[in-house]
């Protein structure tokens, strides 16, 4: 295997991997923020119990996020010298104020919510809740912006050297894919700690365990779940009309479209031939033009714009966009039916419902995994759209063999902080709320 | 030109600043963790050494990837030779930095292995503080480079005498952190075991101090010329001595700072070397990295001054706030 390649798995092994554990960070942060806030209001013990169980589970979320980070903050130096070389100017930036303005005030305060509840008022406690909820946000949102100017590049010029020159900060920032992309993958964050939360409560009151503070645990969550999924339909749909407008071939290989048309379908699941470049499947006729700009007729391009080298990989695309869209919906579905169970007071009987919840957990990371194969897959060949080609991104003097050794390095590492991961989780969650 | 200049000479600063503010805080965490076997003796003792780093060891991490960022920004060419060029050692700092991490939370949720999590915490913390200071080393020692600005040595080259010496000297001044930081923030028998374990390392500094400032003079002679390279020395043996004296009168947290001073000279002895050089090429001066022919552009080193100087105050801010919650002595029950 040569060189590039390598470096490309290793890239996309460690970023899936880092990114589990940030999910699930923000999506808890939210409801530990929630719990601590009915805290500080009420007095009641049972939030108090809510967020020390949250608390415990946040600090091993924590630091397998925070050990992993560092891994991708050192990779484009290592990996993709060329790429760093060439983007310093902007993707510099953008990754020293992320350390700045964010990762600082997470890590600070995460401190204080996870050995600070003997020490400090009720008052300190609810503020360092919330600075770990806003630099938890914060993270995101820069590094979502570096992932969207790779995406959507505004803000520079090229010199004579081949060299990229930032000229305007607040237009790279806010480039035209910022905004979209945080919000979906914010609200898919805040998803992924609804579900999370509803599998703990769920088992607890399915085993008649931690009475009222596990059922309050799982009223919160299934509000959130109830909820959350809905808000993404709009955020979803509002990011996927950027990639149609801003990167077209991305958006034709994720429908499996080759030829430009207007009134162009949407397939609810399918598979492309990319050798005799057709798409077959089940699909809505011209259901994608509609989705666009609710005109059946309108135009939406197709692969055969560009040179077929300037394809990404269609299938794969078509395939993780589709396994995404579909839980997206199971999510909808089953978020509102807890709702509907909840409002009818029949949820903390609902044996069934109860007992599928645990199994969920992983699904939003199935969306997530396959989110970004979507997004960074549909980008290729390119690692900055229209700019830079990934072929010309990686380090010129790491071998091979050298790549091949951390590649195997990371993969033995990561995969016992897995299973003591998932090993402390159960244990965790199996000990309960503290005082129980 | 004469304005980027000024600009790429505060990013100088402010770098060196980031990476000694990362040298001193995680310092005595990394130092700490490293003579966890010397310094506790039961579970308990070492739950509560354990317990004084764990709400700020993150934090203090922060200032390495800050550093790690703005070096990005500031000096593209550096942060990608460096980082591809050292790949393997990187590699290892990076496998240290995950166990070290993961070691301390996985030991308080798993008592059936705490053991193994131990030796991962000592071995990952050792390992991470003695790679720091090698790298560094070469960097100022200068590593063969080619006209690409690329790399042109191997793993070996690495481990030449002087940048290990560079390391060992980091290291020594690493444990000394950890052993006054212990000092500081424990009681008993378990601060008996680190003022004896802070004296004998006071004398370890003192002797590689010697050595270092004077093959610093040898291996880059322009050292010498320098006015700020002396401050640097005199500031280390006050450090030294100041420590010498509190160690002997028992003092708490005198120490500590005392520390965290020397170690400041021995930085400042490095910066006053190096600059304006980022990293020195060996085989041919022309090749070296320099603040001047590695930078980002003026429009980027502007941005990245406002966000620093308006933020990095707010972040010290914080983190003083914070580490004041935390003061006194650590307990054993600490721990949620
Ligand atoms: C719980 C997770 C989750 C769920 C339920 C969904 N997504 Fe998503 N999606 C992500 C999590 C995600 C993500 C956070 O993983 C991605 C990767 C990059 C990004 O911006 O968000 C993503 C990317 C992503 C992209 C863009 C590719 C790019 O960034 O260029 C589109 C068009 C959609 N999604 C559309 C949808 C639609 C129509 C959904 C149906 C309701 C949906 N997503 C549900
Ligand atoms: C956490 C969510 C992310 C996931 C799961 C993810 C996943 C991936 C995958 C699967 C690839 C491989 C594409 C291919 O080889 O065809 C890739 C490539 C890449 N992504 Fe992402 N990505 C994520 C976020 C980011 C962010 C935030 C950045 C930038 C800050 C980024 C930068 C890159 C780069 C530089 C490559 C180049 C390597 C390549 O194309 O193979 N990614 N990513
Ligand atoms: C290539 C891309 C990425 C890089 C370079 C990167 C870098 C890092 C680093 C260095 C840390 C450790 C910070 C600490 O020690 O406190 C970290 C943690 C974190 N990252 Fe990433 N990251 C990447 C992708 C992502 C993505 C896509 C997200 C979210 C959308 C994200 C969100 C977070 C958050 C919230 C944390 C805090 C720790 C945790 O939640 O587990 N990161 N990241």
């Amino acid at each position: 295997m040569d060189a590039l390649l390598l470096a490309r798995l290793q890239f996309a092994f460690t970023i899936g991997f880092h990114f589990l554990f940030p999910a699930m960070t923000l999506g808890v942060a939210l409801i530990i923020l929630i719990s601590e806030t009915l805290h500080l209001a009420t007095k009641d013990e049972v939030y108090r119990k809510i967020t020390d169980l949250l608390a415990r589970l946040l600090g091993l979320i924590f630091v397998v996020g925070a050990a992993t980070g560092i891994v991708m903050e050192f990779s484009f130096g290592t990996n993709w010298s060329q790429y760093s070389r060439t983007v310093g100017d902007i993707f510099g930036p953008i990754l020293a104020a992320e350390g700045v303005i964010a990762f600082f005030l997470e890590s600070v305060f995460v401190g204080v919510l996870i050995f600070g509840r003997k020490r400090v008022s009720p008052g300190v406690y609810w503020i360092s809740a919330l600075l770990v909820f806003v630099g938890g946000h914060l993270s995101a949102f820069w590094i979502i912006v570096a992932n969207s100017w790779m995406q959507t590049p505004a803000g520079y010029e090229v010199s004579a050297a081949g060299k990229v020159i930032l000229t305007d900060f607040a237009a790279a920032v806010f480039n035209p894919s910022t905004v979209a992309r945080f919000l979906h993958t914010v609200l898919a964050t805040w998803i992924t700690g609804a579900v999370l939360v509803c599998g703990i409560a769920g088992y607890y009151v399915r085993k008649g365990l931690h009475g009222e503070t596990a059922r309050t645990m799982l009223k919160i969550g299934i509000i959130l779940f109830a909820i959350t999924p809905v808000l993404q339909l709009g955020a979803a749909h509002g990011h996927a009309i950027q990639v149609i407008n801003y990167q077209p071939m991305k958006a034709a290989a994720m429908e499996g479209h080759f030829e430009t048309a207007r009134g162009a379908d949407i397939y609810v699941f399918g598979y492309v031939d990319e050798a005799n470049e057709k798409t077959y499947g089940l699909y809505i006729p011209k259901g994608l033009s509609f989705l666009y700009n609710f005109d059946f007729n309108s135009e939406i391009k197709g692969l055969r714009e560009v040179p077929r080298a300037d394809w990404p990989p269609v299938n794969l695309v078509f395939q993780s966009y589709h396994i995404m869209v579909t839980l997206g919906g199971i999510f909808i579905g089953l978020g509102l039916l807890g709702g509907l169970l909840l409002w009818t007071g029949k949820l903390y009987t609902a044996k069934w419902y109860l007992w599928g919840l645990p199994f969920l957990i992983p699904l939003p990371h199935l969306a997530h995994e396959t989110g970004w194969i979507t997004a960074e897959v549909g980008r290729q060949p390119w690692i900055i759209q229209d700019l830079m080609r990934t072929a010309h991104a990686s380090s010129v003097v790491v071998s091979a063999g050298e790549i091949a050794f951390s590649l195997v390095m990371f993969f033995l590492t990561y995969s016992l902080l897995a299973v003591m991961f998932v090993f402390l989780f159960v244990k965790i969650v199996k000990q309960g709320p503290a005082g129980e | 030109m004469e304005n980027i200049q000024n600009f790429q000479i505060l990013w100088f600063v402010l770098i060196f600043i980031l990476l000694a503010g990362y040298a001193l805080l995680d310092g005595f965490d990394l130092g700490l963790a490293a003579l966890l076997p010397f310094l506790g003796k039961t579970k308990e003792e070492k739950d509560t050494l354990i317990a004084s780093i764990g709400p700020v060891w993150d934090g203090n991490e922060v200032w390495l990837i800050t550093g790690g960022g703005a070096l990005f920004a500031a000096f593209p060419h550096a942060y990608a030779t460096a980082f591809s060029g050292f790949y393997v050692a990187m590699m290892l700092v990076l496998l240290a930095l995950i166990f070290r991490a993961v070691s301390m939370e996985f030991r308080a949720n798993d008592p059936a292995r705490a053991g193994l999590w131990e030796k991962a915490l000592v071995g990952g913390s050792a390992l991470a503080a003695l790679l720091f200071g090698v790298a560094l080393g070469n960097v100022i020692y200068g590593v063969p480079l080619d006209g690409r600005m690329e790399y042109a040595g191997s793993f070996f080259t690495l481990l030449r005498p002087v940048p290990l010496l560079f390391g060992i000297t980091g290291f020594a001044a690493v444990l000394l952190q950890g052993a006054s930081w212990a000092v500081m923030k424990t009681e008993g028998r378990v601060q008996e075991r680190s003022f004896k374990a802070a004296r004998t390392l006071t004398w370890i500094n003192a002797v590689l101090a010697v050595i270092y400032f004077v093959v610093l003079v040898y291996a880059i002679p322009r050292v010498s010329g320098n006015a700020l390279f002396y401050v640097a020395v005199a500031i280390t043996f006050a450090g030294l001595i100041g420590l010498f004296f509190s160690l002997r009168k028992k003092n708490d947290a005198g120490p500590f700072w005392e520390s965290s001073f020397s170690f400041i000279g021995l930085f400042l002895a490095a910066g006053a070397a190096q600059f304006p050089s980022l990293i020195t090429a060996s085989n041919d001066p022309n090749f070296s990295l320099t603040i001047y022919n590695s930078s980002t552009g003026l429009y980027t080193l502007q941005v990245m001054a406002v966000i620093a100087l308006i933020g990095m105050p707010i972040v010290i801010g914080y983190t003083v706030f914070v580490y004041r919650l935390f003061k006194g002595k650590a307990k054993a029950d600490d721990h949620y």
